[in-house]
């Protein structure tokens, strides 16, 4: 019984220790994953940066604007201009459904007396 | 431990025999055995207080050693953080209104050589000048043979020139990586932006700051690490602005003009959605100022917001205005406007020595620009009340748009402003003042009265400013304009679809160093207002020395020059910033229907 009593927690505290190192490594990996990670999001950040700027560089008024007018003939685009608007009343919508012609079609001629 | 009975029977027995007190012996025991128990307590509370005390020492050891720990130890970025660290660039973004990027940052790095490591100086010194054609290579060779141990040879290369640069292989030749300031539209927004550079500089890093317009304005707010890398929004809109260059340089091409200025200001808010100077720069490759003649004739120099001008007639309105304000006129009085007219040993003169008279009603003065109109106007009012009243528009002190140059480009004024200071002042002679301040001049009076800050920064709502003319003089004052355009000197400012008002400035050029103006040199102006029956926008265009040669002589009046150009800023504008133009009603197609 008292042999037990001092075994067991001799074995207790070999795995704990077991426990505590192997969990000392994870933790590094852990950390070194996260370095690594946050490096490459600074590089991704970077490369955003970069990016955008060249999206916006790519995008800017004066290439657009010559780019419209190179390939007028395809895209047909022109500056927004004020007869560009129009009322609700001058848009012309699609012809109302007339429903199918199955029916008997009477003529007006074959009404007449 | 042994108990000893407090009688030991022995021990009384022995002592009856001897005829003592038995009792003496229980108490000398009792005492004995009191005292056998304080020592041991006492010994167990000492034995406490060492633990005790063990404790303590223990614990504030550790406290201690912890913090000779931190003390000593290297400073080191929390590495189990969560969250990345967002700040990428030193210096946040500049977009504009909609979030379009205006300015940004790019890594780039500059190349700088250590002689002493050099291996082949002077192939070395020929390979470069061969990727750089602007470096020197006869300095170079003297450079890198010389005792030199450090220098810099490029601030920004491109990837390409590095890969180059590695291709020559020569150890002494290093890169340091770079920040650069990146402006992708080139010249789109050049005098608002301004311009950044290399302050100071190390291998690892420099500084990026900021050299002019608001970048140097607001260098702080762009380098304050605390914003979180927040770009800073302008009240610029990229779209608005890149049409109104566009129009602008056609205009100033069309009407041979030297320089052109433009600004369109938001009029309850002041926001400038646009602000274009021609001649412009590219902000990435800012040209150096010019050392010798006149500023005003580089590129650099902002007409907008630095070009102090006598504008002229633009300024008529707020007489008007003044004379309304004050309850002396209406928009129909009549006032004295016979031509010319003496006043002291000056005569005042009509354009081309007309004469509009004997009277005219307010409204027309405006029509017309009459200059004798305005001038008796000015003597009414008096000249302190006048003065006042212009002051009260900001027109006689810096504006307070967030620009480097613009505390510089203080208004021009006469030292006394006596009566006929007054007089020429109500047709914008005699002082001097930016378009700027004519832009936010015109959105205080217009907007229904209360006073307009011009900013550059995109504001929430409009600020509320003080009323400076009640609301009936602002809408009779707008009207007036819109009569300018129906049947005065802007009718080219007429625009299908959207009620123009404005107003018509020609001034002739001051010689510069002498007294005197050119006779051939104007700056034309039109001071403009859309639309006029519930004004929006303020609209400035300024064109330098333009004239339009398309007639037989050439006409130099801001009519026939500025006016076309701001009515077709307009045109293209207006339906940019979402104003539907009142589209006239369509005529009624010639059906008869047969009932009839």
């Amino acid at each position: 019984m008292r042999l037990l009593l001092y075994v067991l927690p001799g074995l207790a505290i070999v795995a704990l220790a077991f426990w505590a190192y192997s969990e000392n490594y994870e933790t590094q990996k852990s950390l070194s994953r996260v370095r690594d990670l946050q490096r490459q999001i600074g590089i991704e950040h970077e490369t955003l940066a970069i990016l955008r700027a060249e999206w916006a560089y790519l995008s800017r008024p004066e290439r657009l604007r010559d780019l419209a007018d190179l390939n007028f003939t395809a895209l047909g685009l022109m500056p927004l201009l004020p007869y560009h608007f129009a009322g609700v009343d001058q848009i012309g919508y699609p012809p109302e459904d007339l429903g199918p012609l199955n029916g008997t079609i009477t003529l007006m001629s074959e009404t007449l007396p | 431990m042994t108990r000893t009975p407090l009688r030991p029977l022995a021990r009384i027995l022995d002592a009856r025999q001897r005829g003592e007190n038995p009792d003496a012996i229980e108490r000398e025991n009792l005492r004995l055995r009191h005292e056998a128990m304080r020592d041991s307590a006492r010994r167990r509370a000492e034995g406490r207080l060492v633990v005790l005390a063990g404790a303590f020492v223990l614990a504030f050891g550790v406290v201690g050693l912890r913090m000779g720990l931190m003390a000593a130890a290297e400073p080191q970025e929390p590495r189990a953080e969560l969250a990345g660290n967002p700040i990428v660039g030193q210096r946040a973004d500049i977009t504009d209104r909609n979030g379009r990027v205006l300015a940004t940052n790019l890594s780039t790095y500059a190349l700088y050589a250590q002689p002493p490591k050099l291996i082949d100086r002077v192939g070395a010194a020929k390979k470069l000048a061969a990727i750089f054609p602007d470096l020197d290579e006869e300095r170079l060779v003297k450079d890198f043979t010389g005792t030199r141990k450090f220098l810099w040879i490029k601030k920004k290369v491109s990837p390409e020139q590095r890969q180059a640069v590695h291709d020559i292989g020569d150890p002494g030749l290093l890169f340091g990586p770079r920040e650069m300031r990146l402006y992708p539209n080139g010249r789109l927004a050049a005098h608002v932006l301004g311009g950044a550079s290399f302050g100071r500089e190390g291998v690892n890093s420099a500084e990026v700051i900021g050299v002019a317009g608001i970048e140097k304005a607001m260098d702080d707010t762009l380098r304050n690490p605390a914003r979180g890398g927040a770009p800073l929004v302008l009240s610029i809109d990229m779209t608005v602005q890149s049409t109104m260059r566009e129009v602008l340089y056609g205009g100033m091409r069309l009407m041979n003009a030297k320089g052109a200025a433009g600004i369109l200001m938001d009029i309850d808010s002041g926001e400038i959605l646009s602000m274009v100077s021609l001649p412009d720069f590219d902000p990435n490759d800012r040209p150096r100022p010019l050392t010798k003649g006149d500023a005003g004739d580089s590129p650099l120099f902002n007409r907008a917001v630095q070009g102090v001008y006598e504008l002229g007639s633009v300024f008529k309105i707020f007489a008007v205005a003044q004379a309304m304000e004050l309850g002396l006129v209406g928009p129909n009085t009549l006032v004295d406007a016979d031509a010319p007219m003496k006043w002291g040993r000056f005569t005042l003169r009509e354009f081309q020595n007309k004469n509009y008279g004997p009277l005219l009603s307010v409204s027309d003065v405006i029509t017309k620009s009459s200059n004798v109109g305005t001038a008796r106007l000015a003597l009414q009012i008096g000249p302190e009340r006048q003065k006042a009243f212009l002051d009260s528009f900001g027109v006689f002190d810096p504006t307070p748009v967030e620009l480097v140059e613009a505390s510089g480009a203080k208004p021009l004024l006469p030292p006394k402003w006596s009566e006929i200071v007054a007089i020429t002042a109500s047709y914008g002679h005699g002082f001097s003042a930016s378009p700027l301040h004519l832009a936010a001049a015109y959105s205080s009076l217009l907007n229904g009265g209360t006073k307009v800050e011009p900013t550059l920064l995109k504001r929430d709502g409009a600020p509320s400013g003080n009323r400076l003319v009640s609301e009936r003089v602002s809408r009779a004052s707008a009207k007036m304009l819109r009569q300018v355009v129906l049947e005065g000197t802007a009718s080219f400012g007429r625009v299908p679809g959207y009620e123009v008002g404005g107003k018509t400035g020609t001034a002739n050029k001051p010689i510069a160093g002498r007294k005197g103006y050119y006779k051939d040199k104007n700056i034309n102006t039109f001071a403009s207002v859309f639309p006029a029956d519930d004004p929006a926008y303020v609209l400035i265009v300024m064109l330098d020395e333009a004239s339009d040669n398309s007639g037989r002589e050439p006409r130099r009046t801001a009519g026939w020059t500025a006016v076309p150009v701001a009515a077709e800023v307009i045109r293209r504008t207006a339906p940019l910033l979402g104003l539907r133009p009142k589209i006239e009603p369509v005529a009624a197609s010639g059906v008869t229907l047969a009932s009839e």
